[in-house]
C-alpha cells in the first residue's frame, strides 16, 4: 500500500512540453483517474510514474520515497497497458507467472499464487492458451492478473477498457471497480472517455497540454468546473458557452429546459430560443438553436429527458430557461472561474 | 461484359494481362535457371566432356568415380565446416549488431552505413580488398599486429597459406559479407514486435538476459529462422570468396563443392563429373528450402 505524488514534473520531447508541471497527490488507495482528450500529456504522465520515461524536471514519489532514479522492477508498481501487452509465445499461465519468474520467487511458491490471480478473475481454464487463442475480455483479465500477481504498492491502467467493445466495458467496468475496491490498492487509470471517469474515478485530475486543468470528485469536476476546458471537456453535450457583458456565462444542456417546466422555487434566467434543430436520442431530446433576445450570436443546446413532453417545434421562438442557481461564470481572458454576478 | 473491341479489351481481361505480366519473370527464370540447371542435372549422369562431341548416357558412374576421391570428400568436408560456421558466426553476430542498432545513439546511422557497406560494394572488389589485407608479404594486419607488439619484428602470419588459418580468413570474409543482409533481416524483424511488449517485460522486472532470451528471441525466432536458412543455403552454394582468396589451397584445405565443381567442370574441362559434384547437395539445399518456405509461411511474429 502506497501513495503517489509528483512535484512540479516536467517532460519534454523535442520542443514539446507533454507534460508541463504537474502536481499530484494520491491518497491511500484511492482510485485515481487522469482524464483528457488524445496528446494530452496523460500517458506520459502515467509512463513516468511507472519507470518508463524520465521526467525533465521534478520529483515522483511513491510511497514518500523519491523514485526518480529507481528502475520499474524497484518501484513495486505493476501496469496494465492499453493494447494489455501479453507475450504472444507463452501461454496464459506463463504470462502470470512471468513476473514471479523475473523476481526470483520461490519455483514451489508460484503455481499456488497464478491460481489465486487466476482465480480473481475467473480465467483458471485458460491456463493453457496462448493469448492469440482469447478474446478481448479474456485477454485484458490476463493482463489484469498479470499485473496483481506481485501484490504491488500501486496499479498504473492505460486506458485498459478502450480495446473491449461497447457492451463489455459496462461489465468489466464494474469488475475493475468491485476489484480495486476489494483489493484496496491506491490505483492510477488514464483514460480520454469521461463516462469511464466518472463512473469509476474516486477523484478526477482533467488534464490537458500537459497541466492538470482541475482535480476533485466527478461532482466536483462535473458540477464546478474549474475553467472553459473543463467546462466543455465534461458532459455530452458540453456546458453551452455564451458571451455575457464581461464575462462567459455557462451552463448545462440538462439545466436549460422549456420555461414551463422549470420549477418556481428559484430566481430563472429566461431567454426566447429560435428553434434551429431537433434531435431525438431515445431518453432525451436535444434541441439546437440561437437565443432571440440576449446572447444573439450565441448557439446552445438544450437536453430535455423523455419526461419533459412539451412539444418544441423547429422554426419557432419559444421560451427556455435556466435557474440562475446553475449558472457558472468564466473570465473571458484566462477562461478561469469567476465569482458569479447578476446579468 | 460487352465486346468493346480493340487492344484495350483484351489487356482489361485478367486471363491475358496475368500471364502477361508474369511472363519475363517465368522467361528470365525458366531460360537463365531452370535450362541450366537441367543441363546440369543431366551432364551430371552423362559424359560429356570439353572437345567431345559424342553425349552418351553413364548413370551414376560420374557419382561413384568422384565420390570416391579424398579431393572429393575433403571439400565434402569443408563445405559444412565453412557453411555452418560461417552461418552461427553470422546469427549470432547480426542478432548482436541488430540489438545495438535498435537502440538510438549519436552517429547512427553512419554505424548503419558502415554495416551495409559491405552488402552494396561488389562482392569481388571487396574480397579484391581482402586479399591485400591477409596478403602474406604486405599484409596490413600482420604489420599492425607488429606494431602493437603483438607479433616480432621479422614474424608473419601467412593468413591464405596455412590451412587452418586460410579456412578461418575465409569463413571471417565471408561473415563480414552476409552479414549486412542478416542484420537488416533480423533489425526488421526486431521492429516489429510492438514496445508495449518490451515495456511489460521492464515492468514484470526482467533482467536484460532474461528479457533477451524468453521475449525477444522467442519472438524473432520465425524470422531467424528464415535469414538463418537464407544464408545456410548462400554458404554452401557460393564460391566467389573461396575463389578470389585461395582457389581452394591450400592442398585442397578450403576447396568447397562448389569451388570444386568449378575447377573440375570448367577449368579442368570435365563437364561431366562438374556437373555431379555441383548437383551432389542438391537433395539436401531442397530439404533446406522447403523448410524455409515452411517457415516463411508462418512466421507470424506476434
Amino acid at each position: 500500500m502506497a501513495t503517489v505524488e509528483t512535484r512540479d514534473v516536467r517532460k519534454q520531447f523535442g520542443d514539446v512540453w507533454a507534460v508541463d508541471g504537474v502536481d499530484l497527490a494520491t491518497k491511500e488507495g484511492e482510485f485515481l483517474v487522469l482524464l483528457g482528450p488524445s496528446g494530452c500529456g496523460k500517458t506520459t504522465l502515467l509512463r513516468m510514474l511507472a519507470g518508463l520515461e524520465r521526467p525533465t524536471s521534478g520529483e515522483i514519489l511513491i510511497g514518500g520515497q523519491v523514485v526518480n532514479d529507481l528502475p520499474p522492477r524497484a518501484r513495486k508498481i505493476a501496469m496494465v497497458f492499453q493494447s494489455y501487452a501479453l507475450y504472444p509465445h507463452l501461454t496464459v499461465y506463463k504470462n502470470i507467472a512471468f513476473p514471479l519468474k523475473a523476481q526470483g520467487v520461490a519455483r514451489a511458491e508460484i503455481p499456488g499464487k497464478v491460481q489465486w490471480a487466476a482465480s480473481l478473475f475467473g480465467i483458471e481454464r485458460l491456463l493453457d492458451r496462448k493469448p492469440r487463442q482469447l478474446s478481448g475480455g479474456e485477454r485484458q483479465r490476463v493482463a489484469l492478473a498479470r499485473a496483481v500477481i506481485r501484490e504491488p504498492a500501486v496499479f498504473l491502467l492505460d486506458e485498459p477498457l478502450s480495446n473491449l467493445d461497447a457492451k463489455l466495458r459496462t461489465s468489466a467496468r464494474e469488475e475493475l471497480q468491485q476489484f480495486q475496491r476489494r483489493i484496496a490498492t491506491t490505483t492510477i487509470y488514464v483514460t480520454h472517455d469521461q463516462v469511464e471517469a466518472m463512473g469509476l474515478g474516486d477523484r478526477i485530475a482533467v488534464m490537458q497540454g500537459g497541466k492538470v486543468r482541475q482535480i476533485g470528485s466527478p461532482t466536483e469536476v462535473y458540477d464546478e468546473p474549474a475553467d472553459t476546458f473543463v467546462a466543455g471537456f465534461l458532459g455530452s453535450p458540453p456546458m453551452n458557452l455564451v458571451d455575457g457583458p464581461d464575462v462567459l456565462v455557462g451552463f448545462r444542456p440538462e439545466h436549460f429546459l422549456p420555461r414551463a417546466v422549470q420549477r418556481e422555487d428559484g430566481e430563472l434566467l429566461t431567454l426566447p430560443l429560435e428553434v434551429q434543430r431537433q434531435e431525438y436520442l431515445g431518453a432525451d431530446r436535444l434541441v439546437y438553436g440561437t437565443p432571440a433576445a440576449r446572447f444573439r450570436d450565441a448557439k446552445v443546446i438544450a437536453r430535455l429527458p423523455s419526461t419533459v413532453t412539451t412539444p418544441v417545434v423547429v422554426g419557432q421562438t419559444q421560451d427556455f430557461a435556466v435557474p440562475v442557481r446553475d449558472l457558472k461564470f468564466f473570465d473571458r481572458q484566462t477562461g478561469r472561474r469567476t465569482t458569479p454576478r447578476a446579468l | 461484359m460487352t465486346n468493346r473491341g480493340g487492344r484495350g479489351s483484351l489487356l482489361d481481361r485478367p486471363e491475358w494481362l496475368g500471364p502477361l505480366m508474369i511472363g519475363p519473370a517465368v522467361l528470365y527464370i525458366v531460360l537463365l535457371i531452370g535450362v541450366p540447371f537441367v543441363l546440369a542435372l543431366y551432364y551430371s549422369v552423362s559424359d560429356i566432356s570439353m572437345g567431345s562431341r559424342t553425349l552418351g548416357f553413364v548413370g551414376l558412374r560420374n557419382f561413384i568415380s568422384v565420390a570416391g576421391t579424398t579431393k572429393f570428400q575433403t571439400s565434402l568436408v569443408n563445405t559444412f565446416v565453412f557453411a555452418i560456421t560461417a552461418q552461427v558466426l553470422v546469427m549470432v553476430l547480426g542478432t548482436i549488431l541488430a540489438l545495438a542498432l535498435l537502440r538510438d545513439f549519436r552517429g547512427k546511422w553512419f554505424v548503419r552505413l558502415l554495416i551495409l557497406l559491405p552488402w552494396v560494394a561488389p562482392i569481388s572488389l571487396g574480397t579484391i580488398g581482402w586479399l591485400w589485407i591477409l596478403d602474406s608479404t604486405y599484409s596490413v594486419l600482420n604489420w599492425t599486429l607488429q606494431a602493437m607488439g603483438f607479433l616480432g619484428p621479422g614474424d608473419r602470419f601467412m593468413w591464405l597459406g596455412v590451412p587452418y588459418l586460410a579456412m578461418g580468413s575465409i569463413v571471417t570474409v565471408h561473415v563480414w559479407r552476409i552479414l549486412p543482409l542478416a542484420t537488416v533481416i533480423l533489425l526488421a524483424g526486431l521492429t516489429s514486435i510492438p514496445q508495449d511488449i518490451h515495456d511489460a517485460a521492464q515492468m514484470d522486472g526482467a533482467s536484460f538476459l532474461r528479457h533477451l532470451f524468453q521475449i525477444t528471441l522467442p519472438l524473432i525466432r520465425p524470422i531467424m529462422l528464415v535469414a538463418g536458412l537464407f544464408g545456410l543455403v548462400l554458404a554452401f552454394t557460393d564460391m566467389i570468396v573461396i575463389f578470389v582468396l585461395t582457389r581452394g589451397g591450400p592442398y585442397d584445405t578450403t576447396q568447397v563443392l562448389a569451388s570444386l565443381a568449378f575447377f573440375t567442370g570448367v577449368q579442368a574441362g570435365d563437364v561431366a563429373e562438374g556437373a555431379a559434384v555441383a548437383v551432389f547437395l542438391f537433395p539436401l539445399l531442397v530439404a533446406v528450402a522447403i523448410l524455409l518456405l515452411r517457415v516463411a509461411r508462418r512466421s507470424e511474429v506476434v
